[in-house]
C-alpha cells in the first residue's frame, strides 16, 4: 500500500521496520519530527535526552546491550554529540547503531549551513544519503544491516528538503527474528583504552576500504546512463534536481556518500566526455574525486553557500556554455513590506526583552524562540552563538570589561537550552565568581522547535508524567547564591529584578515563571481577558507598540489626526503587558 | 498519461492552515493516482511569517520545490502574501486568493501601510485571478474556520480530478466533527 510520507516520517518508519527497540533525540529543525512520529511504533522506546550528545549515549548504550537503536539531531547537534561519535566508531556496535543528521542549507531555521559528511568522514563511519521518503525508510532498513555487518555506526544524512519534503511510499513489514537483547562481556571491543583502541583503529581503516568495495556494487549507487556528453555525480535531493534541469545528462546516484566507491565512480567518468559534481555546501564528492586523478568540475559552476534548485543548476550550466536555457519572462513586483516571524501574542518573553532595552543591558542571548528578542521594536539580544553559549559568554565578556561596563552584561537563555548544555556554563560561572547576570526564560516547553518536553516540564516525549528538574534549586546548588523568580508579565517587577541584579557585582539568577502561550491543556497556559483599547481614551501616543505584540495594531488616522492602537480579539491572550505600558489608562478589558 | 508536471504553490501566513490545505491536495493527487512531492519549511517560519507550500503532481516528479517561474498555480491565503509570490509563477499561471489581509510587523507599528489595490495589480499580471471571500463564504458554510476549505474548493475547479476523489481526500484528512461543514465549505468553493 503506498502512503503520502514526509521524510521524517519515512525515517521513523524505517527505523520501525527495522526493528529498532530504542530511540533517542533532541529536537531541531528539521530532523524533530522522526522521533515524534517513532512514537507511533509501541515496540520502539522512544524518548528525548536533554542534548544530542547524550541522546547519542543512549543509543550507543542500547546498542552494546543488544538492541538495534537509532538516535536523531540537526547537524549543529552532531557537533554536541560528536565527542561519543568519533569513539563509537572504534567500538562498533553490538545491536545496529544509526545517527540521522538533518542539514539545514539555506538555514532556514539554523545558525550555520554546516555539511554533515564531513562527519563521516572525519568519524570514519559510512553515511547514507536518501533522495525521498522511499528512501528515507529504505536506507534507515539498510542502515540498520549494514551497522551490523560492518560493525559501525551508520549515519543517514538528511536536509530540510527531505526530512519536510512528502512524496509516495510503499510501505513493509517489521523484521523478525533479529536476536534478543543481552548483556555480553567484550572488554577489548568496548573498553576504549589505549591498548585496546590501538587494536581497534586498523579495523576501523580496514572497514572503511571494505565498505567503499561494497560501494563499488550495491544496489544503492547506481548509474543512469543517458547522454554520453554529460555526467553528473549526485546524491540526495540534489540528485531530484539534476533530474529534472538536466533531463539528457547521465547520472551517477550515489546512495553512500561515504565511503565514496572509488571503482563504480571511475567506470561512470570513464562512460561520459565531460564528468560534473553536483553537490549542495561543501565540494565532499568533488574533492575526492579530484584526488582519484579524475577531472571533473563542480564548485566552479555551483555555490558553496545555501541551497540548489532545479532552477539553480540550469542557470550555473547555462553560465559556463554546458546547456542552454531559454530565458524566462521575470515578473516583476513593486517592493511590499516584509514579514518576518515575531513572537506570538502574550509570548511571555516579550517584556523580559522590553525592560532589558530600557535597563540598556548587553544580552549574551542564545537560541530559542527567545531569540526573536533581537528583532526591532524590542532590540534587546546583542549576540547569539551556539546552544548555551549565552552564559559561559557572559562570564567570559564580564572579565574583559571595566566594572561599569561589566554591569551591563545579561545572559539570556531558555529552559530547554539551560538543560541542554546551560548548567556547566553556569556552573563555570559561579564556580569563578564572574560578576554577570543571568535571565532564565522558564516557559516549561522547548517552544522554538514545536513545544517539545523537557527534563523542567514534567512529561516524557510520550506525555507520561514524570519527575521535574527545579531550576531555582539547581542554579543554588550549582553555586550561585542570588536567585531570584519572578513574573514577567509584570512589567515592574520584571524591572526591579533586572535592575538590582545586573548591580549586583556577584553572579546571580533571575528565572521568569510564565508558561509559553501555545501550551495545550488548561493546567499549563492559562489564558487571561482579552483587552481592549478605548479608542475615547487612547491618546495615540504609541506606548504600547513598543513591545511589537502583534495583537496590536496601529491605525492612522484617514483625516490627518493622530492614530490609534487597536487590539485584536481574537488574538490577544490577555497577558496585559500592553495595559501596564498605558499611562493613559486606555486599554482594558473587553466588555 | 503526458509528462507535464502540474506546479501549485500554498502561500500565507503561519499559523493560517497552510500545512494542511497542502497535505488534502497532495492526498487528492495520490488518490487520483498520480506520483506526488510536496515540500515546505517548519520552524522559524511559524511565528507568523510568511510560509510557502510547493505541491507538484504529474506522472513522475523529481525536485520536491516548483522550479522558480514555473508555478502554474498560486493558492494565496493572504492577499499581501500572494502578491509577493507572484514572481514564482510561470506568465499566464492562474491565481486564486482568499480576500482576507494580516498586517505585517511594520504595518503594526505604523511604520508602513498595507500596500493598497493588491487585487488590480494581481490582475492586471495574471487575468486568470480568482479573488474569494473565503472568511464571508466559510461562515455562510457554518464556520469561519473553513475559509480555507472554501479556497480549496475554489482550486479544485482548475484541477482534473473527479469530484468523488476530493471528497475522499476531505474525509481522510478533515476531523469528523467538521467533516460535514468542510465538506459544504468545499462545495461552495467549487461552485466560484
Ligand atoms: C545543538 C542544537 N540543537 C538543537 C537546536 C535547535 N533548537 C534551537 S532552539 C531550541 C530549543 C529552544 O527551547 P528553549 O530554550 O526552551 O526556548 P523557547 O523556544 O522555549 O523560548 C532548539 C531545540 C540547536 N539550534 N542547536
Ligand atoms: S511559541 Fe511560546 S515561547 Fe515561542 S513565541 Fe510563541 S508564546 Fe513565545
Ligand atoms: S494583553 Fe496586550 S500585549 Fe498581551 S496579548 Fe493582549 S494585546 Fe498583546
Amino acid at each position: 500500500m503506498k502512503e503520502i510520507l514526509s521524510g521524517n516520517e519515512a525515517f521513523a518508519r524505517g527505523a520501525y521496520e527495522a526493528g529498532c527497540l530504542v530511540a533517542s533525540a533532541y529536537p531541531g529543525t528539521p530532523s524533530t519530527e522522526i522521533l515524534e512520529n517513532v512514537i507511533n511504533y509501541k515496540e520502539i522506546n522512544a524518548s528525548w535526552a536533554p542534548n544530542e550528545k547524550v541522546a547519542l549515549e543512549v543509543a550507543i548504550g542500547a546498542s552494546f546491550g543488544g538492541a538495534r537503536a537509532l538516535a536523531c539531531m540537526k547537524h549543529v547537534g552532531v557537533n554536541v554529540a560528536a565527542d561519543p561519535l568519533f569513539t563509537a566508531s572504534y567500538t562498533g556496535v553490538k545491536g545496529g547503531l544509526v545517527l540521522v543528521a538533518a542539514d539545514d542549507p539555506e538555514m532556514h531555521s539554523s545558525q550555520d549551513e554546516q555539511d554533515s559528511r564531513n562527519y563521516a568522514r572525519f568519524a570514519k563511519v559510512p553515511m547514507l544519503e536518501p533522495a525521498d521518503s522511499q528512501e528515507c525508510l529504505a536506507f534507515t532498513r539498510l542502515a540498520f544491516e549494514l551497522s551490523e555487518q560492518f560493525d559501525t555506526p551508520v549515519m543517514l544524512r538528511s536536509c530540510t528538503r527531505i526530512s519536510h519534503g512528502k512524496s509516495l511510499v510503499e510501505l513493509g513489514e517489521r523484521v523478525s527474528g533479529l536476536p534478543a537483547p543481552k548483556l555480553v562481556k567484550d572488554a577489548p571491543k568496548l573498553v576504549m583504552l589505549p591498548g585496546n583502541a590501538r587494536v581497534r583503529h586498523p579495523m576501523v581503516e580496514e572497514r572503511t576500504v571494505k565498505l567503499s568495495e561494497y560501494g563499488d556494487s550495491a544496489a544503492i549507487n547506481r548509474m543512469e546512463l543517458h547522454s554520453s556528453e554529460i555526467g553528473v555525480i549526485c546524491a540526495g535531493v540534489t540528485y531530484q534536481y539534476v533530474r529534472e534541469a538536466l533531463p539528457d545528462a547521465s547520472v551517477l546516484k550515489l546512495g553512500m556518500v561515504w565511503p565514496l566507491p572509488a571503482k563504480l565512480i571511475q567506470e561512470f567518468a570513464s562512460k561520459v566526455a565531460q564528468l560534473f559534481v553536483v553537490e549542495e555546501l561543501d565540494p565532499f564528492i568533488e574533492d575526492q574525486v579530484k584526488a582519484m586523478g579524475i577531472a571533473c568540475q563542480g564548485k566552479e559552476l555551483t555555490t558553496l553557500c545555501g541551497e540548489l534548485s532545479p532552477g539553480r543548476i540550469q542557470a550555473a550550466f547555462d553560465k559556463a556554455g554546458i546547456i542552454k536555457v531559454a530565458a524566462s519572462e521575470a515578473i516583476a513586483i513593486e517592493p511590499v513590506p516584509p514579514r518576518p516571524p515575531n513572537m506570538c501574542p502574550g509570548c511571555p518573553h516579550r517584556g523580559v526583552f522590553y525592560q532589558l532595552n530600557r535597563a540598556n543591558a548587553y544580552v549574551t542571548g542564545d537560541i530559542g524562540c527567545y531569540t526573536l528578542g533581537f528583532m526591532p521594536p524590542l532590540n534587546a539580544m546583542d549576540t547569539c552563538v551556539c546552544m548555551g553559549a549565552s552564559i559561559s559568554m557572559a562570564s567570559g565578556m564580564v572579565r574583559a570589561l571595566p566594572p561599569e561596563e561589566q554591569k551591563r552584561v545579561v545572559a539570556v537563555i531558555g529552559d530547554s537550552t539551560f538543560l541542554h548544555t546551560g548548567i556547566n556554563s553556569l556552573m563555570e560561572m559561579a564556580w569563578n565568581k564572574a560578576p554577570a547576570t543571568v535571565i532564565i526564560l522558564d516557559n516549561r516547553i522547548t517552544a522554538m522547535t514545536g513545544r517539545q518536553e523537557n527534563p523542567a516540564s514534567g512529561f516524557t516525549l510520550s506525555g507520561d508524567e514524570t519527575s521535574m528538574v527545579n531550576i531555582p534549586e539547581l542554579c543554588r546548588v550549582l553555586g550561585i547564591k542570588h536567585v531570584r523568580v519572578v513574573d514577567p508579565y509584570d512589567l515592574d517587577a520584571t524591572r526591579l529584578a533586572i535592575e538590582e541584579e545586573m548591580n549586583r557585582p556577584e553572579p546571580s539568577v533571575i528565572i521568569t515563571n510564565r508558561p509559553c502561550c501555545l501550551i495545550k491543556g488548561a493546567d499549563r497556559f492559562e489564558k487571561g481577558k482579552v483587552l481592549e483599547v478605548d479608542q475615547g481614551k487612547c491618546t495615540g501616543c504609541k506606548a504600547c507598540l513598543r513591545i511589537g505584540c502583534p495583537a496590536i495594531e496601529w491605525k492612522p488616522n484617514p483625516d490627518g489626526n493622530k492614530g490609534k492602537a487597536f487590539i485584536d480579539p481574537q488574538l490577544c491572550t490577555g497577558c496585559t503587558v500592553c495595559q501596564q505600558l498605558c499611562k493613559f489608562n486606555a486599554i482594558g478589558g473587553r466588555k | 498519461m503526458d509528462t507535464a508536471i502540474t506546479n501549485i504553490l500554498l502561500v500565507g501566513v503561519g499559523g493560517q492552515g497552510i500545512l494542511l490545505a497542502s497535505e488534502i491536495l497532495s492526498e487528492a493527487f495520490m488518490l487520483a493516482g498520480f506520483d506526488v512531492k510536496k515540500s515546505e519549511i517548519h520552524g522559524m517560519s511559524q511565528r507568523g511569517g510568511s510560509v510557502v507550500s510547493h505541491v507538484r503532481f504529474g506522472k513522475e516528479v523529481f525536485s520536491p520545490v516548483v522550479p522558480e517561474g514555473q508555478g502554474d498555480i498560486l493558492f494565496g491565503f493572504e492577499l499581501l502574501e500572494t502578491y509577493r509570490y507572484l514572481s514564482l509563477l510561470k506568465p499566464g499561471a492562474t491565481v486564486v486568493a482568499n480576500d482576507y489581509k494580516i498586517a505585517p510587523p511594520s504595518v503594526l507599528l505604523g511604520q508602513a501601510v498595507y500596500p493598497q489595490a493588491l487585487p488590480e495589480k494581481i490582475k492586471a499580471t495574471f487575468p486568470d485571478f480568482l479573488l474569494v471571500d473565503g472568511q464571508g463564504l466559510a461562515l455562510r458554510a457554518g464556520d469561519v474556520r473553513a475559509a480555507n476549505t472554501v479556497m480549496l474548493g475554489a482550486v479544485s475547479k482548475r484541477l482534473q480530478i473527479a469530484d468523488a476523489v476530493w471528497q475522499q481526500a476531505l474525509e481522510k484528512m478533515v476531523p469528523k466533527k467538521a467533516l460535514e461543514i468542510n465538506l459544504k465549505a468545499f462545495a461552495m468553493g467549487r461552485e466560484l
